[in-house]
Parts: structure tokens; C-alpha cells; sequence
């Protein structure tokens, strides 16, 4: 197994694997500002959102924090906020938090700009520019995988993801874990009847507790809004695929996070600060999934579908395998590493697992997975709502 | 060669299917080891490796997905009919 990728070096002793400018609006009314701006700026990407305004407390906090990691991920070189200036999520303090990784940041607003958007634009289209030539001068180097932050992800799953391409995708994070670097596994609610194990695997009783509680306090305000999370899993379609208890399918699940030690749990787009395995606390929809992982540094995705998904990230390549025959044959324009052959074709998943750690080296030195070919740039951000609004 | 089941770890007593398995079929599950299945088993669905008794546990990934609600036998499906979650049954009597 190859045990080094070529990546780009960003300040703060960062690697990035692709070379992308973002153009990031602070709140949604200057979404189609920033999607001119990236028209016309090679290698920009629009990281367009619904949000930035009416939003307060731990939401607000929880956005702005989330809008922050997606500027300082490494894979990004530099990024241009656009505001439209009367937000509550202001352009310029976002501007200061993403400054924070050492990168070129620029910020403007539409009610600060003769000639408003328009003008804007042209401005924008101007710095992007300056911003897209200087890292063009960029050259890829060698770097090894402790500089490499990896996000697990599932989506559409089927009975057969649990017993191919997730443990596969287990066997692929615990030798990023081995080789220094970093490994998340998101989708809290998904880990349910699991907590035990989980628990056990933690370092540490911070890690351990941090596990427990989010769940317990999940399962209990649940409960009181007279909803079972507990009585709800595995649904209908998947015992009719053959699974049969919460537990079953949770451990499904988890096998993408392999046999690791868990070294903490991260809040929703919250940037780990230690090696290892982390998990997210986050509740299991896979574009807000991916949004965070990408906020909190991942530079690549790899995401297990039974039923066949074709999302993908502005920022971080999104890497496709599945199990299911069907989907890997009727969907294989957005299926990568094709894991079915465990049934079809008699191979073990340590073999898928081999074919998943040359694709993911691949696509970390510059080859584009199916998602980022065909154009998916899905972004979400998870809204942190504990308050109820009258209905 | 399309196989027909798989075991997700050695300690595990059940499989689960990767074809529609018909009922009286042989499967030789490992080297000169055959049992004849009990019940069609459908794609994805579990069957059992070794005996598992009333109120023993059933383990796949060598953890445990459930606990017997009656007796099964070699080569029985597993499901919902014959196994409940061990979890719930934990949760509920803390």
C-alpha cells in the first residue's frame, strides 16, 4: 500500500489536495453574487447557503462556525466573502476567523459598494482572478498521511453496505489512523444500540462520556416529544432487506470506522486538533454530513451507498462505493469502487479494501471520483434548532 | 463464482445470505462442513451456523444483534420471528 500523496502546502503546517478559491457569501440574499464571481474565476467554487440571517444563539454560532471551516479548509487557497452588509453574520468577522489559517482572505459588501451588486461583481471577478493566478504558482509536493484528515460517510443504504463496503471502508480509515492521520466518522443517531462499543473503544473518559451523554440527552428529549428513536430503527424497508435489530444495522454503521481507538467527539464542523479517530455529533443527513466534515478539515470523503446517492462536496472530492449489484450496474456514473464483486465475483473486503486505498490515493493526487466530475457540489448546513418555534 | 453467504467474523453463529437461498438447500460452510438450510432465506436476511438455544445470544461482526426468543437451529432463518434486540431488552431493564 502506497503511504504518501501529493498535495498542495498551506500555511500552519497544512496540505490541501486540491487548489480551489472559494467564494463564500455570509448570508444567502448575495448567493447569486458569489455564483457570478465563480462563473468567471478558474478553479472558483460558489459555496452557496440558505442562511446568515435571522439567526441567533447556538444556531447562529453553530453556522458561523461551520461558514468558517469551510474557508480554512486546506484544500481551499484562498477565499472572497461576500456580504450584503445588514446580517447578523457579518462578512468581516468571518473574514477574521478564516484568516486564522494564515490564508488570503477578502471581504466585501453589496450596501458598502457603489454600484451595488454589479459592480461587485466585477470587483470580485478582479480579486479572484489575482487570487487564482497566485496559486496556479503553486507546485504539488510529497506528504505523508499524517497530514491527511478523512471523512466516513453513508448514504442510501441498503441491508448489503453493512457487510461489504462499510467494513471495507473500516479497513481503509484504520490505515489512515495507523499512518498518523485523521479519520471522522459522523451521523450520531446512526450510532444508537452501539453506545457500549463504541464507549469501550474510546481513549479516555472525557471520550467516553462525551459519547454517552449527547446520546442519552438525544434518546431523552426524543422521548419527551413522544418520539422513540430506539422503536423507529431498523425501518420497515430494512427488515425487508434483512436487518433486524437497532443494534444490527448501527453496527453496520460503525464498521466504517473500523477497530480504531476513539479519541474524542467533535461538535458539528468542530476541526480536530489531535490524530486518530474522531466522531461528529451530527444527525445523519448526508449533505449536512459532508458540510460538516468538510468545515471540520476533511480533505476527502468516502461515502458507502447501498441504493446508489450521486451527492458530492464543493471542497472535498467525495469518494463513491457500493455493494448492492443493481445499484453498482443501473448507477455506476456515480459509483467509484465498485464493492459488489465481494458478492459477485467472490472477493473479500481486505480486496475491496486494497482497491478503495489506491482509488483514495489517486483521487488524493489529482484524479476527480464521479461526484466531482459530473459537477455535485452539495453543501447543507445542519441547524442546531433547541428551541421549539410555535407551529 | 457468485458465493452465497458470508460470515462477518469466525466467532460469529450466523451468516447472512448474498443469494435467495431455497429452503432444503446444502451449503457447505466451511471446508467439509455442509448444512442443509431450513426456510427460503431471501438476499441480505441471516440464517443460523450453530444451534442457539431460548434466551441465547446471536452474534454477527463478533458482536452480539440479538438474543433467541425460541430455539433455532442449524440452518433456521433469523429474523425478527425468532430474535429480538439485546440492546432494548438492556436499555429497558436499567
Amino acid at each position: 500500500m502506497s503511504e504518501e500523496f501529493m498535495g498542495y502546502e498551506r500555511p500552519k503546517g497544512k496540505v490541501g489536495i486540491r487548489n480551489r478559491i472559494a467564494i463564500l457569501p455570509s448570508v444567502s440574499c448575495v448567493n447569486h453574487v458569489a455564483e457570478e464571481i465563480a462563473k468567471r474565476v478558474e478553479n472558483a467554487v460558489a459555496l452557496t447557503h440558505p442562511l446568515g440571517c435571522g439567526q441567533f444563539g447556538p444556531d447562529f454560532l453553530n453556522v458561523q462556525r461551520t461558514l468558517t471551516g469551510l474557508g480554512k479548509n486546506p484544500n481551499i487557497y484562498g477565499t472572497i466573502i461576500v456580504g450584503l452588509g445588514c446580517e447578523n453574520m457579518k462578512s468581516e468577522e468571518l473574514a477574521k476567523n478564516i484568516r486564522r489559517a494564515k490564508k488570503p482572505v477578502e471581504f466585501f459588501n453589496v450596501q458598502d459598494f457603489k454600484g451595488g451588486g454589479i459592480a461587485l461583481i466585477e470587483e470580485g471577478v478582479k480579486v479572484g482572478r489575482k487570487m487564482a493566478s497566485e496559486a496556479s504558482k503553486l507546485k504539488k509536493e510529497s506528504f505523508d498521511f499524517s497530514h491527511l484528515i478523512l471523512g466516513l460517510e453513508c448514504g442510501g443504504s441498503d441491508s448489503i453496505s453493512g457487510i461489504t463496503a462499510n467494513p471495507a471502508v473500516g479497513i481503509v480509515s484504520d490505515k489512515v489512523v495507523e499512518l498518523g492521520g485523521i479519520s471522522i466518522l459522523p451521523e450520531f443517531t446512526e450510532w444508537i444500540g452501539t453506545e457500549h462499543l463504541l464507549m469501550d473503544r474510546a481513549i479516555g473518559q472525557k471520550a467516553k462520556r462525551d459519547i454517552e451523554n449527547p446520546l442519552k440527552k438525544l434518546l431523552e428529549s426524543t422521548m419527551k416529544a413522544g418520539i422513540d428513536f430506539r422503536g423507529i430503527q431498523p425501518s420497515p424497508g430494512n427488515i425487508e432487506g434483512g436487518l433486524t435489530t437497532i443494534e444490527e444495522k448501527s453496527l453496520g454503521t460503525i464498521a466504517k470506522s473500523g477497530k480504531s481507538p476513539i479519541t474524542g467527539v467533535l461538535k458539528y464542523s468542530q476541526e480536530p486538533k489531535r490524530k486518530g479517530l474522531w466522531l461528529m455529533i451530527e444527525p445523519g443527513n448526508d449533505i449536512e454530513s459532508m458540510t460538516g466534515l468538510a468545515a471540520a478539515g476533511a480533505q476527502v470523503i468516502i461515502m458507502t451507498t447501498g441504493r446508489g446517492s450521486p451527492v458530492g462536496n464543493p471542497i472535498a472530492p467525495v469518494i463513491k462505493t457500493c455493494g448492492n449489484p443493481h445499484s453498482c450496474d443501473w448507477l455506476s456514473c456515480h459509483i467509484d469502487v465498485d464493492a459488489s464483486t465481494i458478492i459477485t465475483e467472490n472477493k473479500s473486503v481486505e480486496d475491496i479494501a486494497e482497491i478503495m486505498w489506491k482509488e483514495l490515493v489517486e483521487v488524493l493526487n489529482g484524479k476527480k471520483p464521479k461526484a466531482e466530475e459530473l459537477g455535485f457540489h452539495d453543501l447543507a448546513i445542519w441547524r442546531y434548532l433547541a428551541f421549539p418555534f410555535p407551529m | 463464482m457468485k458465493k452465497s453467504f458470508i460470515v462477518m467474523n469466525s466467532e460469529d453463529n450466523c451468516a447472512t445470505s448474498l443469494k435467495d437461498i431455497p429452503k432444503d438447500e446444502e451449503i457447505e460452510i466451511k471446508e467439509g462442513k455442509i448444512i442443509i438450510i431450513n426456510h427460503n432465506i431471501p438476499f441480505g436476511h441471516k440464517f443460523a451456523l450453530n444451534p442457539i438455544k431460548t434466551g441465547e445470544l446471536v452474534k454477527k461482526y463478533s458482536q452480539i444483534i440479538g438474543i433467541a426468543t425460541e430455539d433455532i437451529k442449524v440452518g433456521d432463518w433469523i429474523h425478527t420471528h425468532n430474535i429480538k434486540s439485546h440492546y432494548l431488552e438492556r436499555v429497558a431493564n436499567e
